[in-house]
Parts: structure tokens; sequence; C-alpha cells
């Protein structure tokens, strides 16, 4: 399709604005040229974004089962308690909006019951900026208790990429332990990597392969014993949310996803919001002011020196904590933890309809999501994790999480969630069954795929060689 | 896969060319260009950055995954390939031409690997 630069046409133009009635005068410092702005009618506008639109897949499309992002349904009734005018209009300057006040206390309370901590800052934009602040009070920890000689920070290989990423961004040295055999924490690794030198532990639980690690306290115990402090990534929530708590398993801080685990618009459709929640002896170091409420009403509280300072303006993205207690509400008590269960369960039953065909990591039960490995299928045929990938749009679904985790090769990571019925998981996986068989009758058609996507093929590699990341004029 | 008598390896798939007996290139073995798949940046190391052996020392990002390069010997960064930059297909074109960075003042050697317990290591992780 057309860029808006390529449908301007000179002299064309929306009259959008009424005349000017004040009198014009021109600044000293006037730009010469004329800026280079396409020019377009109202109509061509309207008609290249509706373009655009039909061109995106999102879960109001289809099935987007895209492993460790939990692309469940985002359901209506949230964005409905997020337009309400009290919550919409407000400015984050205006004094102690008991309303608003009242949703981040309900939300700090349930989130911190749902995840056995004891107090949550919500100015993290996202889960990378949350990893960042959660860092950044294991920092302060150490430099509070004067271990200036912690400077790592021990990640396994199936941790996410953002672990290691945020964990050099804070300023640690980033301790990369392989998993075992089984897929959890290699135990003697861990003593190993654990010392005198040691800041912590990021861990995903359960991990990138759908794997609940069974040893869990025992990881936790070895960090502690070492001086370290545990930090839970909160992106895998779906699969234990009202069932097992990270604080219980002996995290001493974390991060969630609002976007992922509690139904708000993730993606493109954002923005997201990564709350972050930590034990009591930490609490001090969070960032941004706490809602205390005192006398019979809510009001701001500053958080006092030892606090890590601000890590976002004001009080994060309020609007999706409206649509992540909405969602809560909605659920409630017995709900929580229904969604865990069918998001594990609904894994389960497309891991069941897939393993007999394709090669599944897991053997055993797995969590929200488990891993195929193209790997056999590659060597044999030349058929990639990606090419199977591709196949898929063809059937009307977003393709599985690729090349991921890292420590398994040819990967395609499936999160199905719990918002998907038994007919979309079982037309899934005949779509699933279908290309495996095409794949070994017609190899070669494979690598063309898809055929019926706005888009087939784009040369990926010359795309990342050589991207272009601007429109070029004429003159 | 093709792995060339003359040099040493390590385990994460690096090769070494030694120049002399305190200096030598490194660069990225065949197995580990055909793994990582097509090439699109190179992160190489600053010159006069000190390499420990074992530890990370630059990263190559490919069309799959960003990928750390470890330092297989310790020494001192000479020189660094700044023609990848521009062309990091290089890298898959001619592996063994296509050098990541020099090294000085060379030690730890001695637990390279030669080509035939390089390609042991490798058919273990074929498996």
């Amino acid at each position: 399709m057309k860029t808006l630069f390529e449908r301007s046409v000179a002299g064309r133009h929306c009259s959008i604005l009424p005349e000017c009635d004040v009198p014009v005068r021109t600044p000293e410092h006037t730009r010469t040229q004329p800026l280079h702005l396409p020019e377009l009618s109202e109509t061509d506008i309207s008609r290249h974004y509706t373009e655009l639109a039909k061109q995106t897949f999102g879960v109001n499309d289809g099935f987007y089962p895209l492993g460790s992002c939990t692309m469940k349904y985002n359901p209506k009734v949230n964005e409905q308690a997020a337009s309400l005018e009290g919550f919409a209009e407000v400015h984050p300057l205006q004094d102690h909006v008991q309303g608003c006040l009242e949703v981040l206390a309900t939300a700090e309370k349930y989130l911190c019951e749902i995840t056995g901590m004891n107090a949550m800052t919500f100015q993290p934009a996202a889960g990378a900026h949350g990893e960042l602040t959660g860092l950044m009070l294991i920092k302060r920890y150490h430099e509070k208790h004067g271990n200036t000689a912690r400077t790592k920070i021990i990640v396994p290989d199936s941790a996410h990429g953002t672990n290691p990423a945020s964990s050099a961004m804070c300023g640690f040295t980033v301790v990369n332990i392989p998993s075992a055999e089984d897929g959890c924490v290699d135990l003697d690794r861990l003593r190993e990597a654990c010392g005198e030198d040691t800041a912590g532990l990021m861990l995903t639980n359960p991990n990138t392969l759908g794997i609940f690690d069974k040893h869990i306290r025992e990881i936790t115990d070895i960090v502690h014993e070492a001086g370290g402090l545990c930090y839970y990534d909160g992106a895998n929530l779906n699969a234990v949310m009202g069932i097992a708590r990270p604080g219980d398993m002996g995290f001493d801080c974390i991060h969630l996803n609002l976007h992922k685990s509690f139904s708000t618009p993730h993606g493109g459709g954002g923005p997201g919001s990564g709350p972050v929640g930590c034990k009591s002896f930490l609490e001090a170091y969070l960032p941004g002011e706490k809602v205390v409420f005192e006398n019979g009403e809510y009001r701001w509280q500053e958080r006092g020196e030892e606090s890590i300072g601000a890590v976002r303006g004001f009080h994060g993205n309020f609007l999706v904590v409206v649509k992540a207690l909405t969602y809560l509400l909605t659920l409630g008590r017995e709900g929580v933890p229904a969604v865990a269960e069918n998001a594990v369960l609904n894994a389960n039953y497309l891991k069941h309809l897939l393993e007999g065909t394709y090669d599944v990591t897991n053997k055993g039960v797995c969590m929200h999501e488990f891993v195929l490995t193209l790997e056999g299928m590659k060597k044999e045929t030349g058929v990639s994790a990606m090419d199977i990938a591709k196949a898929l749009q063809d059937y009307g679904m977003h393709p599985p999480t690729m090349y991921f985790p890292l420590n398994v090769h040819e990967a395609l990571m499936v999160e199905p969630t719990e918002t998907e019925s038994k007919e979309t998981l079982d037309a899934a996986a005949a779509a699933f069954l279908e290309i495996y068989e095409k794949a070994k009758a017609d190899p070669e058609a494979m690598h063309h795929t898809p055929l019926h996507s706005p888009i087939t093929r784009p040369d990926e590699v010359k795309a990342a060689r050589h991207p272009v990341l601007r429109y070029r004029f004429d003159d | 896969m093709n792995t060339p008598k003359e040099l040493k390896y390590a385990k994460t798939h690096e090769w070494v060319r030694f120049t002399s007996e305190t200096e030598c290139e490194v660069g990225l073995s065949d197995f580990a260009q055909d793994a990582l798949g097509d090439l699109v940046f190179v992160n190489l190391p600053e010159v006069d950055a000190e390499a420990v052996k074992d530890e990370t020392i630059c990263d190559v990002e490919s069309v799959k995954a960003v990928s750390d390069v470890y330092a297989p010997v310790n020494g001192t960064v000479s020189e660094v390939n700044e023609e990848l930059l521009d062309s990091p297909e290089l890298i898959n074109n001619d592996p063994y031409g296509a050098w990541l960075f020099r090294l000085k003042d060379v030690s730890g050697a001695e637990d390279l690997l030669d080509a035939e317990a390089y390609e042991k290591v490798c058919a273990e992780e074929e498996h």
C-alpha cells in the first residue's frame, strides 16, 4: 500500500481550522524551507488509516498463541470503566482525587495478595521497566547494607531476554547459568555461581519452557544463604495466579505485566503497565509516592529519602491500572485461580493434540505454554520453525513466538491462554497438523508461505541489514 | 561443516588463529554461523579492551537472536575488523576469513581444542 507521502497531491488539504482572527506576526527565526508534509483530503487520510487497520492482526481478529506474551482477550468492560469521566478526565496534579487513589490502593492490595508481596508501585510503564525498577531496589538494598562487592545478577539461560538486558542496564554483571536436563535450574551450577559477589537472581517461574521449577524453594534459599536477593519475573504469572504466590516461593521483589496476566491491551494496543511489588524490607526504596488511608480519606505520601526516586512521571499508566482492577473485580477470588487453571488446561489440551506429530520439549504436563522444536523437521526437509510460523498465517492465526527460548533449537513457543474455546484450539491443532503434512510432502512450497496475507515473505535479512528508516523525498 | 585443522577452537564456537606466540585472530566457526543463521549486526569490542577468557567480549545479531561472543583466551584487543560493521554477511560467507578482532599479550590458550575435539563438541550439540 502507499504511504501518506505517496498519496499526497500538491495543494490538496482538509480545512479543519477556522480562519485566523488575530493579527499574524512573523517571528524572527522563521523557517524558510516549506515543511515536507503530505497534502491530503480528510477522505484520503481516513482511507489510509482504515487500510492500515485492516492489515493488523490482534486478539480481536483471531487466535494469537504468542508464547510468554499471554495474548488473552481484553474484556470490553475494562474499557468502559477506564472511560468513566472521573478516571479519564482527571489530571495527575489534581490533589488527592479520592476515587483514583482508591483504585490504586485497592489494586495494590489485591495484587499484593495475589503475589505474596507487601507493597507495590505502579510507576513502571511495562515489564522491562519493572525489571529495571526491581533491580534498582536490589541495588539500593545492597548499597544501604554496605555490600559494595555484590555486583552480579544470576540469570538462567531459560530467562526472558530482557532479564540480562535489565541487569546490565542497572550496572550489574550478568552471570548466565545453564538449565539442567529437565529444563529446571541446575542447582549445582547455581551453588557454584553464588558467592560474595552475588547481588541476586532473576527467575521466571514457570519458565519459558512452561515448567514450574520443582526446586523453587531450594533455589531461593541458596541465593538467600549467599546473601543475594531473589527477583521474580511475573511474565508467566498467568499460569499460577491465585494458586501459588511468588512471595511464598521466597522471592523478595517482582514485576507484573498488567498487559499480560491482567487483560489490559498489549503490544500496539497498549500502553503497558509493569507494577513492581516487594517485601516490607524493600518498601522504603520503592519509587514514586504511596497512597495512604488516614482519617477517612486517601492521600499521597512521599516515600522518603531512601526511595530510588521516580522512574516515571506521576503514577504510571493509571488508566491501565483501572482496567486491570476492573478485571480483578470481575473475576473475584474464585475467578483468578480459575484463569490459571484454564490457561494450563488449554495449553495441555493443545499440546496433547500436537505431541503425536510434533516434537514437544515438555514430556510431562506443562503449565500455561509449551515449546515445539522443529530441529528434526529442518534436518530432514529443510523446513524451519520460521516456515511453519509463516504458514500458520494462512490459517488466520498469529504465529507463536519463534526461536525462543534460546536453549531450544528451531523453537516455537505456544501459549493459547484461557480465553480460547475448545473449538479454536481444535482448529489451531488441525492447522498445525495439516501444515506438518504439507511440509513433509512439499518442503519447497513451505518456503513461500504465507500466500494470503497482506505481505508474503519480506526479505528479513535485507530488512535487518539495510533498514529503510525514513521516507526519502525526491528533492 | 568446515573445521580447518590449523586453527584452535573454544567450546563456545570461536576459532583462534595464532599469528605469533602471543598474538591471535578470533572469529566464529562455520558451525556457529550456520546455527546462528544470517548475521545482520556485529557489535565489536573496543581496541585496548581486556579479553578475559570465557567471558563475554562482544555480540552478534542474526535474524534469530542476539548472541554473545566469548573471549577464547586472555589478552588485549589490538585491532577490530571494522569491515564487518557494514558487511556482517562476510561471517556467513567466509567464517574463517572474517576475523572479529585481534588480540595481543595472549595467555590461557592451553584449554583450546583442536579441530578434531571441536568437531566432537559440535556433534554432541547436534544430537
